[in-house]
């Protein structure tokens, strides 16, 4: 047994694990703005999958990985601000605008893609983003290898956790954004406009998750397929929860699934328990359940989350 | 314009020709207002007669179809709040807009602008403690709001207007949720706001208060402004009433009764509530009598909520006993008290009492549709239904389009009125009564106080639970003073004042 334990717990693991973070952490903090403005953004999964095909799609034939990111984060902010149509300006049920923007997103990806490539027998690939050692801090031993040696994509989602922490607590911005979420009505009598707010917070998780979407395409695998995503967006949904609607504690239910998708790797690879391999692929997302139910018992949401915005009417 | 600074004659506020229409109804018809600096203006009507319009026209909320604005002689454009806060309006609302899980000085600096990127929280404290100091209106600022009480959330509100530098200070029915102690210190800050120039706008349906706070009355009825008096010594509740409604309004007459037989006990009530057990209502022993109405005093949140539903039989106390008219309830349900003889008003009018997104026939007989001659084998009879829904409506005069219409069309007023009809079909011996007047306008009180009086003389017994004390005075026979779940006084209302029960309902120990 403490040959498995040898195996798995090695520097690979917890390098596997920040890197299969990374996708996650970029979305779960997009849902995480999109939440603190009191809107639930169910088009996560379709957003993420429609984005790793144009920012695949992009990269592919502009030989631009940077260029397909880009591309990514604009069809993000694209269907981030149609839901914000649907949910600001019409005030139409979050749970079905959510869904239907998803459902759309993901027929886009598949429609666009086969308009693009056609049914090809080898799919496309590119040459995905390479490992960007940082000079010095990746010599470190344990820790250079573990946090210093990733594509720079991940760098910069971890980056991301102390600037939305800093924008979400210490900037005008931010505190307009929470009371927004927590009480649109305060939040307009200071004279704040709601609906221009959510719309932000919905542009810019939709920014998030189109990158995160191409992390896929682009960094993780080296080509689009219609499984690229395969859950991970409603994943993040759990995630927001479980981190509390908190930057860092996200940062950390992202570094939780991370842990346990590198987990189930390893062991599905190591052959040592004998099982069908879908029951480690289950694994992380009954983790993610698991962890929610016990943790995220006394969260408490943003208080105006789900409810449409109206001015006070007669 | 100087002969008008030299005479001092210039308004802070001067509304013209105000309009406003939503679809066929003129909300505001053509309304002039005036309000000088350091003027506390206070401006009365019934529900629907536009007060409220007005304000969210001065502050941004709507925009008017015609008329202007001018605020130090200075004609101004409000189109949303943002350009109310710029020109000097600030407005407290009914409903508090703060966000309990933040602090005191987060509520303050939400559309605030930052130094460069950051929030500024050092100019803001002092600002807030310079507030503080000059209107005695002191909060601490680390303090999450829903750790503070009603009064001093309040004080936020002012706090947070006067941090955006209003000159123009709207109240909107500022002291339906405060004690009476409280009242006085808001009325302190107010004079102090007054004495330092802001010029104030004090809604309230409360005339007494009114009254004493007020240099000047505004009356609007029907979307127009229809009597502007000086508030001087001449001026009286009756008067003001019947400016109100455009008809005199004669005060129910309280004809003394014997109390009769108990027909309400409750002994040593215990109720605990939620997954955490939390101890809503702790020993209460309470006796109803026949001919009587026990009003029931209290800051919001003390236990009268449960009250009301443990007589209701909504909810189950987990020690204690009840007895109706003599007799033991065991496991108490709406049905079962309902068959004993309690009728119950619910705080929450349009959520537990009415369906509104039903008809007002369907509303109206929920309770009584299991009755012969509204269904027979468990089949509706519609037509003996609306027969009794038409009665309803004739006899109580609810203002309606019909029996049929969406419950949810009617106003306040007759949304209660409909609660009442029905209650009261239950031929009860006791009603238990939540914030029945809450939102009313004066005529439609003093109907819903008319039908609580009858009930007493025909010696039946209402428990009456407001937050309103002249409402409690004007009627009770006995007040109780709930606090934190206990009855902490058990009152003779013709012997007590509200000085003595506001004291009980802030917590000070029973004499």
């Amino acid at each position: 047994m403490s040959d498995i334990f040898e195996q798995i717990f090695q520097i690979g693991f917890f390098t596997a694990m920040v890197r299969v973070a990374t996708p996650l952490l970029l979305a779960t903090l997009g849902e995480m703005f999109s939440e603190r403005s009191g809107v639930l953004n169910l088009g996560i999964e379709g957003i993420m999958l429609l984005a790793a095909m144009t920012g695949f799609s992009a990269g592919y034939f502009s030989g631009s990985l940077w260029l397909g990111i880009v591309v990514a984060a604009m069809t993000g902010i694209v269907f981030g601000a149609l839901m914000g149509l649907l949910t600001v300006t019409l005030g139409l049920s979050q749970h079905v605008s959510g869904l239907g923007v998803t459902l759309l997103c993901s027929g886009l990806a598949f429609f666009g893609y086969r308009l693009v490539f056609g049914q090809p027998s080898q799919p496309p690939n590119v040459a995905a983003f390479e490992s960007a050692p940082v000079p010095l801090l990746s010599e470190l031993p344990v820790l250079g290898p573990i946090l210093f040696d990733h594509v720079t994509l991940v760098y910069l989602a971890f980056l991301l956790v102390p600037v939305a922490a800093f924008v979400l607590y210490r900037t005008p911005w931010g505190l307009n954004l929470r009371t927004v979420g927590e009480n649109p009505h305060a939040a307009a009598s200071a004279g704040v406009s709601v609906a221009w707010k959510r719309y932000q917070a919905l542009m810019i998780s939709g920014a998030l998750f189109g990158i995160g979407g191409a992390y896929f395409s682009l960094a993780q695998f080296n080509a689009f397929t219609f499984g690229v995503i395969s859950g991970r967006g409603w994943v993040c949904i759990a995630l927001v929860v479980l981190g509390r609607w908190d930057p860092w504690r996200c940062a950390f239910a992202a570094l939780l699934f991370g842990a346990v998708d590198a987990l189930q790797l390893r062991l599905q690879s190591s052959g040592v328990i004998d099982l069908p391999f879908q029951v480690f692929l289950l694994l992380p997302f009954l983790i993610t359940v698991v962890a929610m139910a016990l943790v995220a018992r006394n969260a408490r949401a943003p208080a105006a989350l789900l409810l449409p915005y109206r001015k006070e009417e007669r | 314009m100087p002969t008008d600074v030299a005479s001092g004659k210039r308004p802070l506020l001067s509304m013209r020709g105000i309009e406003k229409r939503f679809g066929a109804l003129r909300a505001n018809a053509s309304v002039d207002l005036e309000l000088s600096s350091g003027e506390v203006l206070g401006l009365l009507g019934e529900n629907g007669a536009g007060k409220t319009t007005l304000m969210n026209v001065l502050f941004g909320m709507y925009s008017a179809d015609a008329g202007s604005i001018e605020i130090d002689g200075r004609p101004m454009n409000i189109a949303r709040p943002a350009d109310a806060l710029d020109a000097g309006v600030g407005m407290v609302h009914q409903h508090f807009h703060l966000v309990p899980r933040h602090s005191v000085l987060e509520n303050l600096m939400v559309g605030e602008p930052g130094r460069g990127l950051k929030l500024d929280a050092e100019s803001a404290l002092v600002r807030l403690r310079e507030i503080a100091s000059r209107y005695g209106l002191e909060l601490d600022p680390e303090t999450l709001v829903g750790d503070l009480t009603v009064g001093e959330q309040q004080r936020l509100e002012i706090v947070k207007a006067l941090f955006r530098g209003a000159r123009i200070l709207i109240l909107d029915e500022p002291t339906s949720v405060l004690t009476p102690q409280q009242t006085e210190s808001l009325f302190r800050a107010i004079r102090a706001m007054a004495t330092d120039g802001v010029g104030i706008i004090f809604i309230s349906h409360k005339l007494n208060e009114v009254i004493a706070i007020t240099d000047r009355l505004a009356v609007m009825r029907r979307g127009r402004v229809v009597a502007q008096v000086e508030n001087d010594a001449t001026l009286t509740r009756q008067k003001l009433a019947e400016l109100m409604c455009g008809h005199p309004i004669l005060p129910p007459e309280k004809r003394p009764t014997e109390s009769g037989r108990t027909l309400l006990k409750l002994a040593g009530i215990d109720v605990e509530l939620g997954p955490d057990h939390r101890r809503k209502l702790s020993e209460v022993t309470l006796d109803v009598h026949a001919g009587e109405i026990v009003g029931v005093a209290g800051v919001s949140g003390n236990g009268q909520r449960e009250l009301a539903e443990v007589v209701a039989g909504v909810i189950s106390p987990s020690h204690g006993a009840i007895e109706v008219d003599g007799q033991a309830v065991h496991a108490s349900t709406p049905r079962g008290m309902q068959r004993l003889g309690v009728a119950h008003i619910p705080e929450d009018r349009m959520g537990a009492g009415l369906l509104t997104t039903l008809p007002l026939t369907d509303s109206v007989m929920l309770p009584l549709a299991h009755k012969s001659p509204f269904s027979r084998f468990g089949w509706i009879n519609r037509k003996a239904v609306r027969k009794f829904v038409l009665e309803q409506i004739e006899k109580f005069d609810i203002r309606t389009e019909g029996p049929d219409v969406r419950t949810g069309t009617l106003s306040g007023g007759n949304l209660q009125k409909a609660l009442l009809a029905r209650e009261l079909a239950l031929d009860p011996l006791v009603l238990v009564a939540a914030q029945p007047t809450r939102g009313l306008d004066v005529a439609a009180v003093e109907f819903v106080h008319a039908q609580f009086l009858k009930l007493r003389a025909e010696g039946r017994g209402v428990l009456l639970i407001s937050e309103d004390l002249e409402e409690l005075f004007a009627i009770s026979d006995r007040i109780v003073v709930m606090y934190e779940g206990r009855i902490v006084g058990d009152l003779d209302a013709s012997v007590t004042t509200p000085a003595e029960v506001g004291l009980l309902m802030a917590g000070a120990k029973a004499a």
